[in-house]
């Protein structure tokens, strides 16, 4: 079980060096005279190769990443060039905002996918084909049009709940817990439909097992084999792409974040986007990966604990 | 459809087949309702963009003061916006953008991805590994935050970020290629034009490219949708290239004005719901056709199969063998009386398919009732159908199963439940797949226990452990926490005799508990089986095609045949004086069998030896009757189970 992790782990970190080298590379090439750039058109061609040796600009690229790696490792991944912030603080200080979007739109895509997935494999006749029809529609409809349905409906016509502004845990649990309620749900619909799709199928499947009539000779009502044994088999393939839902979902929350004027990665994503802000762009990079690589990891050991097969391979 | 069959040209066949496919495919499409409103759709979708210039009331660039936010009317017919431009030119020539730049994704998509899972996977090698690591990659960041670093540093141009996702979406294809390629690379037919002289390309085209073109132009549809998600995405969030109009830009612009004309949302989300909707109804579409089209063999073989059981013909009347004074004797009080039992399938024509018709049988305490009979014959419905666990659309459609006084074919499915494994237990026939493989040993033997007979978890292990001893488990804590996969097929098999009488059940259905098992250890699961038959005095219903474990284990045996009974009756008997022309066919076939085996004549031959065998060590149990039955049963294990799927 060790080893399987420590693979994991050492897969993982592979990726995340690979991406950040990559990232590092196009960001830092690609983004031309970056010294001119800051300082714009009407700086001396003094200043500007003042600037590009201040930031190190003129050092072969391969020194300069070598430079930012071996800070990056100490949790020090540059300063924002244009509001001077250190991007740690600025990626810190947001994370957490980002992270309880994404994973409260997780764990209620889980939870809701579950029961409509097995009530739709159960029934199979109008259930099922509701349930069909439902994911149909959340898969194909863009998240960022739900969230503006959402926000057009429940906060402008019938005031249920303020459109923009969020609200710190710290300030007042309720108030933060209105202020998500409504990106949450719209992050949460594409989620919905992808996974109850996954757990239909394999539920269906699982259903077909021999060991279901086997454990119901035994004298286990069809409940108990569905809910402990079909689910715990039918996990695994849902959880995949559950894992897939969650990167999905951390890209939706980008837009989400900027439709509700929530402060999360999103929004310092897009105004770093639009700044050019290379630092700043590439520590949002790096943090992305690492928290994919997480989730992948968790969601790995989450596998190994339901199939004891995994576990082994 | 072309992967299995034999074909005799192989240069030609499968794209022709193919072709024909194709066609009928698109013709299906129009067809299907759904499909004909999203192509009907989509068609005027691009239309309309192409013909933009001529439609278009206006430029969509045009501002004007005085028209800013002007609600439709005859100027605006769909009202103007926040700029003073016409909503409905916007939306024409926005359409043109949004959809050519999600078709310049799909097209870099396809091209990386398709031509990268061809060669991965039909030349493999360190292509395929580096490639399939590559896409790994690829879906590793949201792709939205690779187009917005993108973004960063090359600045807002639709058709750069539309490429780069191109890119970022290519694994799709690539993985879908991929698969179906190397699935088909080890094809018999593919070897044929390989061993004919084809040369790899002309392959790749004519085998490999037919199989996969289905598959990609189902998932083009999907990518497309996805692209056009993403661009107006982006657009909306203001990244986007503000001197062309585009779905996602008209609806920043509206979203800006939320407050005051929300109605201005309207036209660009309807634009991207519709077309996103289309897309995936598309797929989803063409993806049922194909399966659909893929069934009628499918659909052939099972009727076949059903045919087989189905054709329970009415009126021959059963040999019934009178009771001897052997089979008085063992005989206590009665368990289980089946009358006029019928078995159907529920088609979804609403007809009712009969597979089991007119079965009677009686189980008294301490007697075991063989039921024997070729794959197919209805033996394992008929055990199914007393615990009530047939499989999906199957139920009794007739007749009657008392126990103990209750009639379980109207049981309530909470009756059901209690009595199942407290009062019947069932042994199946393939021991692996009858385990859950999540779960250890142990709990799948302690779970029951604590709910049926309400244990708690210490005292339900140790009778567990005491359960796995008695039926001859070298290490039963090992065993015990142990996964299924760690245990061989034999000792799985006593786990499952375990677990049947694991809450001391009055009647046992065995169904072919032996059939999965080697010879050898077919020997000892008998033996263990009558042992615990005689010392928990069970009725037991023992299935089987082997006249041999009938000869070893049965007072009393039904012979099956397209789901009736033919001939019944105390074993020695039916063993002495077989009457029906199929029992004595059954047994002829042993005798074939048993000359060209030699040594096994004797067990079989004769009526005498064949009830002597009863009494014989059981160690010749499995080597009396290896009739030919066996052929078809071990061939085609699954056949006479899944009647309803």
């Amino acid at each position: 079980m060790l080893r399987f992790i420590l693979r994991r782990l050492a897969s993982g970190v592979v990726l995340i060096v690979v991406i950040s080298t990559v990232a590092f590379a196009l960001l830092y090439v690609g983004s031309g005279d970056i010294a001119r750039r800051i300082l714009g058109q009407t700086a001396t061609a003094d200043t500007v190769a003042q600037k590009a040796a201040s930031l190190g600009l003129n050092r072969p690229l391969y020194v300069q990443y070598g430079d930012w790696l071996s800070h990056a490792v100490t949790g020090n991944l540059g300063i924002s060039w244009f509001t001077g912030q250190p991007v740690m603080a600025a990626i810190t200080s947001r994370v957490a905002v980002t992270l309880s979007l994404v994973i409260g739109a997780t764990l209620i895509s889980a939870i809701v996918a579950v029961v409509l997935g097995v009530w739709a494999a159960r029934r199979r006749s109008w259930p099922d084909r509701l349930v069909q029809v439902i994911s149909v529609l959340g898969f194909a409809i863009p998240g960022f049009l739900i969230a503006l349905g959402l926000v057009l409906v429940f906060a402008i016509n019938l005031h249920w709940f303020k459109p923009t502004g969020f609200v710190q845990f710290a300030t007042s649990p309720s108030g933060w817990l209105a202020s998500i309620t409504l990106p949450v749900i719209a992050l949460a619909i594409g989620g919905i439909a992808g996974v109850t799709q996954q757990i239909r199928g394999s539920v269906i499947d699982a259903l077909r097992q021999d060991y279901v009539r086997t454990l119901r000779s035994r004298g286990l009502s069809a409940n108990r084999v569905i809910y402990k044994h079909v689910l715990r088999n039918a996990g695994g393939p849902a959880l995949a792409v559950l894992a897939v839902q969650f990167v999905g979902l951390l890209g939706g929350a980008v837009i989400v974040e900027q439709i509700f004027a929530i402060p999360g990665l999103g929004q310092v994503a897009v105004t770093a986007t639009t700044q050019g802000d290379v630092p700043l762009v590439m520590g949002l990079v790096v943090v992305t990966a690492i928290i994919v690589v997480v989730v992948n990891l968790l969601i790995d050991l989450l596998q190994a604990f339901l199939n004891p097969k995994v576990r082994l391979s | 459809m072309t992967q299995s069959m034999p074909l005799p040209d192989p240069s030609l066949t499968p794209a022709v087949e193919e072709r024909g496919a194709r066609v009928s495919l698109f013709r299906k499409l129009l067809k299907n309702p759904i499909g004909l409103i999203a192509l009907i759709y989509l068609a005027l979708l691009v239309l309309s963009a192409i013909f933009a210039p001529l439609i278009a009331p206006a430029d969509p660039n045009l501002a004007s003061l005085k028209d800013v936010l002007l609600p439709p009317g005859p100027g605006h017919p769909l009202g103007a916006d926040s700029a003073g431009r016409d909503v409905l030119s916007r939306l024409l020539f926005a359409s043109r953008f949004s959809i050519a730049g999600a078709l310049l994704a799909l097209v870099v998509a396809a091209v990386i991805g398709v031509t990268a899972g061809l060669i991965a996977g039909y030349f493999g090698g360190w292509f395929d590994s580096v490639s399939s690591w590559l896409a790994g990659l690829l879906m590793a960041l949201p792709g939205i935050v690779v187009l917005l670093a993108a973004r960063a540093v090359l600045g807002p141009s639709m058709w750069l970020s539309m490429a780069i996702f191109g890119v970022l979406l290519s694994p799709a294809f690539f993985r879908l290629v991929y698969a179906s390629v190397s699935a088909v690379r080890n094809e018999l037919y593919v070897d044929a034009a390989r061993v004919s002289g084809l040369s790899d390309g002309r392959i790749i085209g004519k085998h490999i490219l037919t199989v996969v073109r289905a598959p990609v132009i189902i998932q083009a549809a999907m990518i497309t949708g996805i692209a056009i998600a993403i661009q107006a995405g982006l657009d909306f969030l203001g990244l986007g290239d503000a001197s062309i109009p585009t779905w996602g830009s008209m609806l920043n612009d509206a979203f800006s004005k939320i407050y005051t004309n929300p109605g201005l949302m309207l036209p660009p989300s309807l634009a991207i719901a519709l077309t996103c909707i289309a897309l995936t109804l598309l797929a989803n579409v063409m993806r049922d056709e194909l399966e659909r089209s893929a069934s009628p063999a499918k659909r052939k073989k099972s009727a076949k199969r059903g045919s087989a059981m189905a054709a329970a013909e009415p009126g021959e009347a059963i040999v019934s063998h009178p009771e001897d004074a052997r089979s008085e004797a063992r005989a206590g009080e009665e368990l289980l009386r089946i009358s006029d039992l019928a078995v159907g399938y529920d088609q979804p024509d609403g007809s009712v398919k009969v597979v089991v018709n007119d079965v009677s049988l009686t189980v008294r305490r301490g007697e075991v009732h063989g039921l024997i009979g070729e794959s197919g014959s209805g033996k394992t419905q008929t055990a199914w159908s007393i615990l009530r666990l047939l499989p999906e659309g199957g139920r009794v459609v007739n007749g009657s199963i008392f126990f103990e006084g209750k009639d379980l074919a109207n049981a309530s499915e909470k009756e059901m439940t209690k009595i199942r494994g407290k009062k019947i237990a069932y042994i199946p026939q393939e021991p692996m797949s009858n385990l859950d493989s999540s779960f250890t040993i142990g709990s799948q033997l302690v779970e029951p226990m604590r709910v049926v007979l309400g244990l708690s978890k210490k005292d339900a292990t140790a009778k567990a452990l005491g359960l796995l001893e008695r039926v001859g488990i070298p290490n039963p804590k090992r065993t015990f926490s142990a996964y299924p996969h760690e245990v061989s097929g034999g000792m799985a098999q006593r786990v499952l005799i375990a677990g049947a009488i694991s809450c001391e059940p009055d009647l046992l259905i065995a169904d072919e508990p032996t059939t999965a098992l080697d010879v050898t250890v077919q020997a000892e699961v008998l033996n263990l089986l009558r042992e615990l038959q005689a010392e928990l005095n069970m009725g037991v219903v023992l299935v089987t095609h082997n006249f041999g474990v009938v000869a070893d284990l049965c007072d009393r045996v039904s012979v099956m045949r397209n789901g009736r009974i033919v001939e019944t009756g105390p074993v020695r008997s039916i063993f002495a004086h077989p009457e029906h022309p199929y029992t004595k066919s059954l047994f002829a076939a042993i005798l074939e069998e048993g000359e060209a085996r030699g040594e096994l004549v004797p067990a079989a031959n004769g009526p005498a030896s064949g009830i002597s065998a009863a009494d014989a060590p059981a160690a010749d149990a499995p080597a009396t009757g290896v009739p030919a039955t066996d052929a078809p049963a071990t061939k085609q294990p699954a056949s006479n189970e899944r009647v309803g799927s």
